[in-house]
Order: C-alpha cells, then structure tokens, then sequence
C-alpha cells in the first residue's frame, strides 16, 4: 500500500473511531433525556422529575382497572413487579390496553397518583398464533410475555 | 363473499395494514421503474452534447 | 495489490455490461420471491395472539427497518473503498445505494407509524429507536442532496464518503437502543441471543420478504449503477459510442 493510501485509510478510521466516541459522550452526558419512561420503583426512589410531566411504564396489575360507567375515566395500578404506583385517566385506551398489558402513561404526580393526560399501549417482541398460547397455557406454561425489564439505568 | 369481505377487514385493521402493502409495493415498484428511464434519459444528454459539438466543428 | 486487482475487474465498461445482464435476473428472483413472501404474509400465516391481524405490517417493517441499515453500510464501505484506494466503481455503488436506503428508511418509518396507531395508540413518539431510525432517514438525505449540491463527482463522492463515515455510528444505536434505553419500541424479536421469539408460520414468510428486499436491492443497485458509470465516463469513447449506436 502507498504511503498517500495508508494515510487516507488511517483518516478513514479516526474519522469512524471519532464519530463513535463523539456519540458515545454525547449519548452518556443526555442518559437521562434517553429514556422514554420511569418505572414506579425509579419513581419511588425519587428519580422522576417532581415539577415536570413525565412518562410512567410499568404493567397493568391484574384486577385492578376499574371504569367509571357514564364516562371514558379509568382508574388502574401499573407495577415492575416492585412497585406499584395508581393511575387515573380520562380518555381513549389503546387497544391493547389490558389487565397485565406494558403501558407507558404520560402526566404527572398529584398526591401519590398519577394522572395521565395520554395512555400508550407496549407490545412485546413475541409473536405466536392463538393457538399456539392456548397450548402453551394447557400445558401449565407461562406464555413468554417480556415484562418491562427492569434496566440498570 | 361474506369471507372475502372480512378478510379485506383485517379485524378492524384494514386501513393501517392495506395502506402498508398498498405503500410499499407502490413505492418500490416505482423505484425499480424510473433507474430505467434515467440510463435511456443519460444516453440521449450524451447524444444531444455530441450533436452540438460535431455542428460547432 | 488489492487495489489493482479490483481495477481490473471493475474498468467502467465491464462493469456496466455485468450489471445490464444481472439486473433482470435479480429482477425476476425478487418478483418471486415478494409474490411468494407476499400471499404466505397476507394469507397463510396466523393472526398473532396479542395483535390480531395488524401485525402483519411486521411482514414490510422488519425486513425494510433490516434494508434501510445494511444498505447505509454497503454506501458507507464502498464509499471508504472509493476513499481510500480510488475505486471509481465503488463511488458509483456508494451513490447508487443512497436512493435506495433512503426509500426502505422512509418505508420503515412508515409502517411502523401505520403500526403505532392501532397498537401502542400514537403515530409517533420520540423514543430513543424511533429518533434514530429518523436521524438515519437525514443522513440518507444529507448524503443525497450533497451529491446534488458538488458538481465535480471526485470530490462529491469524497464528500458524501465522509458524510457516511460519520454517520456508521448510528447503525449500532439503532439497534441497541431498544436494549440500552426503557424505549416505547418492544426488543428485537429475530436477532437476540436467545433465538428468533416468533413462532415458525410467522418466521419463515418475515425472512422470504427479507431475502426478496435484498434481492430488490441488488436489481435496483444493477440499474442504478449503469446509470452512474454513464455519468461518470460521459467523455469516454466507449460510452459517447454507445450513445451513438443507441438511436
């Protein structure tokens, strides 16, 4: 190789390797803005923001929705199996929304509950035909559901 | 008849699902279309430019 | 060494002939491989358990999310080949390419707009997977309109090599960014250490629309890249011959 080859290649790398690094301190120093939604545990520990909305993600604890009959107002508990924190919301549900189901709620704090102001549903990553979880629930398994983990951030 | 119509429904998803096939194809199909014309679009710049310079000389 | 090797294969003209003659088989393996992966999508694979039959948009968003970041690789390592050892072929794939990506990004983002609504309940959030999956759309842009902007080819290709350089650093945090950060977009469900988390029925249609997307590619990248070696040796003898003889 060339000596005026080498020194484009070598350029060529820094200039991917400096990219990198770039991000990589930039994605570190914006962690916080990063992450889409609190769990009720970072929310107990007082990592969400107290004065600002913000988004809460947890599953829907079973039994616990309860709608009010003459309106579209919902009241639920949403968990990481941890914590659990209540929600109150008054609007259109996603149609995935459901006992058990991943939501990120948006809103903010008001004596201990949250009211949300947009209700989003999360899927998870499996697919599989009915029947298939039917045979899998027959057989006394769980249906793999990827709860919202929770992540070391 | 009565399943073709519930088919094309989709479960209720119709507009959301139709719209990605209907987009996608669409626009792919397009795109494999055009590079086409483009060479045969090039091919008659070059002629054009040989006519002007062979006049000039 | 390497770099004359590669010349050799790839002088203008014969490169342009090969393509003219792969372009259509590329093209008819595609056309059976969508036709196929298209009724196997939208007929004989299962409505999902959660989803209902909206998840079938899965069968264009995966596959076209796959293309939009191998394709800005491809660009991206012809362009740094075309940098380094001045392989002229190489600017002309990386150029070829960008249109391309640029379309399966916009097909991404796209469908899994038409997605969101029915299933998370929003068109669009500004979570970490969904930013850059719009960032690589810009870069796609960028790269295009700098292409547009330089007259003189050398030092666009240049320009637009290092543009795309830059930009590789967006690929891994596309794809890590569902792990890295609580995102309102679910995990990966067929690249993940623990193996594909889709059934079977669902797999095997989901990768037939893969392989047809990158067999698109390819048919795509043959004719564009005629295009761009017709530009790039406009002065040349062979090719002011072939416009001569094309009447």
């Amino acid at each position: 190789m060339n000596p005026k080859r080498r020194k484009l290649l070598i350029t060529t790398i820094f200039i991917v390797l400096g990219a990198g690094a770039a991000a990589a301190f930039a994605l570190m120093a914006f962690q916080e803005n990063l992450l889409y939604f609190y769990s009720p545990l970072q929310v107990a520990k007082g990592e969400a923001p107290v004065s600002r909305p913000f988004r809460l993600g947890g599953l829907v604890v079973h039994g616990s929705v309860k709608r009010d009959p003459h309106s579209l107002a919902v009241a639920f508990e949403l968990t990481d199996t941890v914590e659990k924190i209540g929600v109150r919301y008054d609007g259109i549900l996603p149609d995935l929304f459901r006992e058990g189901q991943g939501i990120v709620a948006n809103g903010s704090l008001t004596d201990g509950v949250f009211v949300a102001s947009e209700v989003l549903a999360k899927h998870d990553e499996n697919y599989m035909p009915p029947e298939v979880a039917d045979a899998i629930k027959a057989a006394g398994g769980a249906v793999p559901t990827t709860h919202l983990r929770e992540r070391q951030n | 008849m009565e399943g073709i119509v519930e088919y094309l429904d989709m479960g209720g998803y119709a507009f959301y699902v139709w719209t990605s096939f209907g987009l996608c194809m669409g626009l792919m199909i397009a795109h494999l279309i055009l590079p086409r014309r483009r060479e045969r679009r090039i091919l008659g710049e070059i002629r054009n430019r040989m006519r002007r310079e062979a006049g000039r000389a | 060494m390497f770099g004359q090797a590669i010349d050799k294969y790839a002088a203008p003209e014969n490169a342009y002939t090969l393509a003219g003659r792969l372009a259509p088989w590329f093209g008819w393996v595609t056309m059976f491989l969508l036709l196929a992966g298209l009724w196997d999508s939208l007929f004989l694979a299962p409505a999902d358990e959660e989803q209902g039959e909206s998840y079938r948009i899965i069968f264009l968003h995966v596959p076209a999310a796959w293309m939009s970041m191998f394709v800005y690789v491809v660009m991206a390592g012809a362009g740094a080949v075309g940098l380094v050892w001045k392989v002229k072929l190489m600017d002309a794939v990386a150029r070829a390419s960008a249109p391309t990506g640029a379309i399966f990004t916009f097909l991404t983002l796209i469908t899994g707009m038409l997605w969101g609504k029915p299933m998370w309940g929003t068109w669009w959030v500004w979570d970490a997977r969904l930013t850059s999956e719009l960032i690589l759309l810009f870069l796609y842009l960028g790269y295009i309109a700098l292409q547009a902007a330089i007259d003189d080819r050398r030092t666009a290709a240049r320009a637009g090599a290092v543009l795309a350089l830059v930009g590789v650093v967006n690929i891994p945090i596309i794809h890590y960014s569902v792990m890295w950060w609580n995102t309102l977009h679910q995990g990966p469900t067929i690249v993940r250490a623990e193996g594909p988390a889709i059934h079977i029925s669902m797999l095997i249609p989901l990768l037939v629309m893969a392989i047809g997307f990158t067999t698109y590619y390819l048919a795509v990248l043959m004719q564009q890249v005629r295009c761009e070696i017709l530009e790039q040796e406009k002065n040349s003898s062979w090719v002011r011959a072939l416009a001569a003889g094309g009447k």
